[in-house]
């Protein structure tokens, strides 16, 4: 089944360059959907239905980890895939986004194929 | 290595390398450039250039600073070019974010690295500046460490200042809040 993608990130050019790697996944995609940061990713959440979630932690207005709170308080977003991508490496940062629900974890920079095999781990 | 000087400062190598590794990885990773790191310089006031593009990004924690990029506008149509796979003949809002971007992933690298040294430290959301005739000038104490990179027959400057929080200069004609009063 074709998925609908929601990317969370405060720069137009990370959103940009997801959107062309997914392009060029093997992963079916319906249609991505985009946000600046974790409140309107929210927003958008609440009236869309998403299959995956790509975001970055450092956002302004709602950060990622703060993000990710939210979706696992909900039982209806509590099963979703949510990849952080993202330049915070350091090892607490990655225990942390793990403990609060992450699927899985992306340091920037990343290559288009670091992208897709992490996709092709959630087997959809 | 002592990453810490006696007078509290990081060791200037250990900053160079860590900002030639962030920078070279991320031109590799995310660019396709080749860039060569040039000797790195030590300023007072980082010497930003009178036209041209600057992009800042804050840190802080137990030490506090600043990282940045400088280049010229021509430089920064042509790395945004290459990471957006999108030809751009002049700065425009896409240009700008890519350089903030560009610059979040470096300093952000560098700061993972020095984390090991100085702590956690939080990372702001970039600014980036585009113009012509602009004077810039940093109130930090210690010194920026630059270090400048050849590509695309141009120079890129990449730069940080940081220094632990007791260092921070009272700014003159203020005075402090109760609450910061020892």
């Amino acid at each position: 089944m074709p998925l609908d993608v929601l990317i969370v990130d405060d720069s137009a050019a990370i959103r940009k360059i997801l959107q062309r790697v997914l392009a060029q996944t093997d992963v079916p995609i319906n249609r991505v959907l985009e946000a600046g940061d974790g409140r309107e990713a929210l927003n958008l959440l609440r009236t869309e239905k998403i299959n995956l979630v790509l975001s970055d932690i450092n956002m302004p207005n709602m950060d990622g980890l703060q993000f990710l709170t939210e979706v696992r308080a909900n039982d209806e977003w509590k099963s979703l895939p949510v990849l952080m991508i993202t330049t915070e490496g350091s090892q607490a940062k990655v225990m942390e986004a793990v403990q609060l629900g992450a699927t899985g974890y992306v340091r920037k920079p990343f290559t288009a194929e670091q992208i897709k095999e992490k996709l092709a781990t959630l087997h959809f | 290595m002592t990453a810490i000087t006696k007078d509290n400062r990081l060791d200037e190598t250990l900053v160079t390398e860590s900002l030639s590794r962030a920078t070279l990885d991320v031109f590799g990773t995310m660019l396709g450039v080749d860039a060569v790191a040039g000797p790195r310089y030590t300023e007072k006031q980082p010497a930003h250039p009178s036209h041209g593009l600057v992009s800042l990004i804050g840190m802080a924690g137990a030490w506090v600073g600043t990282g940045g990029i400088s280049c010229s506008a021509e430089l920064a149509c042509k790395l945004s070019s290459r990471f957006l796979m999108t030809e751009y003949e002049s700065v425009n809002d896409d240009v700008l974010d890519a350089m903030g971007e560009l610059t979040n992933m470096i300093i952000g690298n560098f700061k993972n690295e020095v984390e090991e040294h100085v702590g956690s430290l939080g990372l702001s959301i970039p600014t980036v500046i585009f113009g012509r005739n602009f004077v810039a000038r940093s109130t930090a104490e210690n010194e920026w460490i630059a270090v400048p990179f050849e590509c695309e027959g141009e120079t890129m400057v990449v730069k940080v200042c940081l220094s632990p929080q007791s260092n921070r200069p009272v700014v003159r004609g203020h005075a402090p809040p109760p609450y910061m009063v020892d």
